[in-house]
């Protein structure tokens, strides 16, 4: 318990550092949202009220003083351009992102991890050489190229699911689970690629050791003894996942574009083409806030496989 | 037993799988907008987008009708004085905006008022001494103290900054800041709650709206809905888009992308539609040398090719124009070839000529080029090499269209980060007259990037504002299109007619109307 606080205050300054570069960063770009705001046709004069209006004329320390004393008390801010609230985006955002990150990372799991056990245990087989050049394959394709042959095929051809869009579990399960297929299957090739070679690598390095050996000389079943040494190869293969996870929360964003899924990537894309501080600053920092989490359980869950380890 | 729960999970399985039958009985149009809806105030932005918004949930006083012609909307019978100073309008009984309040002529009289201060036809108006005031619940009056030939067009521009009706208490709010409330009497309601910024817009059937008698026409006419749900739909991946459209996911693209145009030709369950007319345009910065000097610009008028500036947004040939004369829309009312002629034939030896008479030293140009919208981008570089070939100095300035919204308003000299040239589009109504033509509007002292100047054309345009007869009109409007072609505020880089793409089964696709989504035609 100990160790899991000191590791969450040590997260305070770093979302302090990453606060800081991400207001200079995002307000020292060129561009101006008074001014997309305003439209083709307005005037110099237009976009100087604006930016009263928006205070975007105050000097920028005060700009960044306003905001971290928003984010102290709760208050992520609101979208210049929508006038709707940062935590509303937000929220409206997370569900189509939380349901691909499980989703692409079920199907991961569950693919990559058997398929890289298998590759490892027959290694220089055929079976092995038509995994890895899968896994090639799966990892080189470009990301939109496998969305649109995937939308072509299962949803124009054979018409099994929809071309775009996100349905909200609450609008029916059936509906939810089809148009969450084809964009996790898309981002899943990706993983099952990464996760599949990072598996067949450590697994086959375990399955040298001489415990495996040893294992083997007793007697024992293949299976058995691929467990235990996927237990022994796990450390890596959970700190990929575990990356992996942290990304999809961040947003995919040619997923997410090519699906039309109204997810945090594309929240995060539009704001910055429309140079939406606010959505852009909490977003980010939420996203980094995420990423040093999901890091900390990863480094908790290795405890998990070898108990040996101490915090 | 294990038999017995696994048909229980079965069961439970099949029911969560099997389609929801919420929207089975709810007839929904999904509608694939040309883009993201952001600001929700028709008269804070001239984004199109929050116009055609503007239209689902505001009615107008006026409003055109297929022909342009201004009919009463929200009126229901107006007078005016034999002098043409005096006007009254009288409300239609009966409506009432979304929160269940009744339309005043107070609504009125203070929705027209903001809009004055924010439109090029209001602002007019206003310098004609426009005062309005309530007579009667209903009543309203309209005081000029100089004639205004054109109060009922403007009152149905249908243009960005359209005149929108909306509640006292909303049309006096300050207009530096957008309105986040809507209420509204048209035909639709907005539905904030399902709305997801980036994604999609809702709109249901307004219980409230009091339709016209007389059958929809343009803008006109009855709005009342033949479908009970609105999806806006922002599909930014055009791939998706057009896949969704052929599958029958999507009722309509607003605006297909020039790519999947000629595919789309040969869907048989697709028809194509004309989505209005544009005008391509190169816009100047006449603060600062060399296009600070009209016969520069005249020169790179000259160089002008409108032929190739068409052809590399990539339409097909049937979709743009050769050449359009005038520097309005080609095909309108206000179509005219008048001093038109020396520019009719791009020559860019000529061009460098003209240059070279015209005193360019070699003046740097920095031309915005945008980056992140394909058809402005094509748009840009042919700018550029047209620059190039007649001897400009120019630099491309590549940063995307946010960066260029701002650097635009700029003074400075290039130099020093300011701007000399940059591509845009508009559509027809934005530029189909010396009135609604912001960059015709060229008085000097006006703050629109680009700082036209020439008092010459600022005073054949106010002449053109007052007359009321038509022959008389139509002389004016060429003497002014004269002074447009020596003085050249912008340059007309040629007309095209972007397509929009609907569903076969959609019945009234043919009843759309230059490119606004007039989507109460529509029925399935």
């Amino acid at each position: 318990m100990g160790y899991f606080l000191r590791r969450l205050l040590a997260t305070v300054p770093v979302m302090a550092v990453v606060a800081v570069l991400v207001f200079l960063l995002i307000h020292l770009s060129p561009g101006d949202p008074a001014a997309l705001i305003a439209g083709d046709l307005a005037t110099a004069d237009d976009i100087a009220k604006l930016h009263v209006a928006l205070g975007l004329d105050q000097p920028l320390w005060k700009q960044f003083a306003i905001w971290v004393g928003n984010l102290l008390t709760g208050n992520l801010g609101v979208s210049i351009f929508t006038q709707v609230p940062v935590s509303e985006l937000l929220a409206q955002r997370i569900e189509p992102t939380l349901a691909i990150a499980a989703f692409t990372m079920l199907i991961t799991i569950l693919v990559a991890v058997p398929l890289g056990t298998l590759a490892a245990y027959r290694a220089g087989s055929w079976i092995d050489r038509f995994v890895m050049l899968f896994a090639v394959l799966a990892f080189s394709l470009p990301v939109f190229l496998v969305g649109y042959l995937l939308i072509y095929g299962f949803a124009i051809k054979l018409d099994w699911f929809p071309v775009q869009g996100y349905v909200r579990f609450a609008e029916g399960p059936g509906k939810w689970l089809q148009s969450l297929v084809l964009p996790c299957v898309n981002l899943a090739l990706v993983y099952i690629a990464l996760v599949t070679r990072m598996t067949r690598a450590t697994v086959l390095e375990v399955l040298h050791e001489d415990y495996i050996r040893t294992a083997w000389a007793k007697g024992l079943g293949v299976l058995p003894v691929l467990g235990h040494a996927l237990r022994n190869a796990a450390i890596p293969i959970a700190t990929t996942i575990g990356v992996g996870i942290a990304l999809l929360i961040g947003g995919v964003v040619v997923t997410e574009t090519v699906y039309a899924i109204p997810g945090v990537g594309r929240l995060v894309i539009d704001s910055v083409q429309r140079h939406d501080y606010p959505v852009i600053q909490s977003v980010l920092l939420l996203s980094a806030g995420v990423y040093v989490l999901i890091n900390l359980l990863i480094d908790l869950s290795y405890r998990l496989f070898d108990p040996r380890i101490r915090y | 037993m294990r038999l017995k729960q696994l048909a229980a999970a079965a069961t439970l399985l099949a029911a969560a799988l099997a389609p929801t039958l919420g929207h089975a009985q709810t007839k929904t149009l999904r509608f694939v907008a040309h883009a993201d809806l952001k600001i929700l105030d028709p008269t804070f932005t001239t984004a199109y987008i929050s116009r055609n918004f503007g239209y689902m949930v505001y009615d107008t006083l006026f409003a055109q009708d297929e022909h342009g012609q201004p009919k009463p909307q929200m009126v229901d019978k107006w007078t005016t004085s034999r002098d043409g100073l005096t006007w009254t309008f009288t409300l239609r009984p009966g409506q009432k905006f979304s929160d269940g309040k009744d339309v005043t002529a107070a609504d009125a009289v203070a929705s027209v008022q903001r809009w004055m201060v924010r439109d090029s036809f209001g602002t007019a108006l206003k310098k004609a001494g426009a005062e309005w005031s309530t007579i009667d619940a209903k009543t309203f009056k309209l005081q000029l103290k100089e004639p205004f030939g054109m109060v009922l067009d403007a009152l149905a521009k249908p243009s960005g900054f359209p005149p929108v009706v909306m509640p006292e208490r909303l049309a006096k709010m300050p207009t530096t800041t957008p309105l986040t409330e809507v209420v509204g009497s048209g035909p639709y309601l907005f539905k904030r709650d399902e709305w997801v910024p980036g994604s999609k817009t809702v709109f249901v059937r307004n219980p409230n709206y009091a339709a016209r008698s007389e059958p929809p026409s343009g803008l006109a006419g009855s709005k009342k809905s033949h479908f009970d749900r609105i999806e806006w739909l922002y599909l930014p991946d055009s791939n998706s888009a057009v896949s969704a459209l052929k599958k029958g996911e999507v009722d309509f693209i607003e605006q297909v992308p020039a790519d999947y145009i000629t595919p789309l030709r040969s869907d048989p369950n697709v028809k194509l539609l004309s989505a209005g007319t544009q005008q391509a345009q190169l816009i100047m910065n006449q603060l600062h040398p060399p296009f600070n000097n009209a016969r520069v610009r005249q020169a790179v008028l000259k160089a002008v090719s409108q032929e190739r500036f068409n052809a590399a947004m990539g339409y097909p040939l049937d979709m743009r124009m050769r050449y359009c004369a005038t520097y309005f829309i080609c095909g309108s009312a206000n179509d005219t070839a008048a001093g038109s002629e020396p520019y009719r034939t791009p020559d860019v030896a000529k061009a460098r000529e003209m240059l070279k008479a015209a005193g360019y030293k070699g003046e740097k140009v920095a031309l915005l080029v945008p980056s992140d919208v394909p058809y402005l981008n094509a748009l840009g570089l042919v700018a550029l090499q047209t620059m190039k070939n007649m001897g400009l100095n120019v630099e491309p300035v590549n940063m995307d269209w946010a960066s260029i919204g701002a650097r635009r308003a700029k003074k400075d000299v290039p130099e020093s980060g300011g701007w000399s040239a940059y591509v845009t589009v508009a559509n027809e109504f934005a530029i189909n007259s010396p009135i609604v033509s912001t960059y015709l509007s060229a008085a000097c002292g006006n703050t629109l990037p680009g700082w036209p100047c020439d008092e010459k054309l600022d005073e054949l345009r106010t002449a053109w504002i007052r007359e009321g007869v038509p022959a008389r009109r139509k002389q004016l409007l060429d003497a002014f299109q004269v002074r447009a072609y020596e003085a050249v505020p912008y340059i007309n880089l040629g007309q095209y007619t972007p397509a929009a793409a609907a569903r076969k089964e959609l019945k009234g696709a043919d009843k759309l109307w230059s490119g606004i989504p007039n989507l109460w035609v529509l029925d399935k």
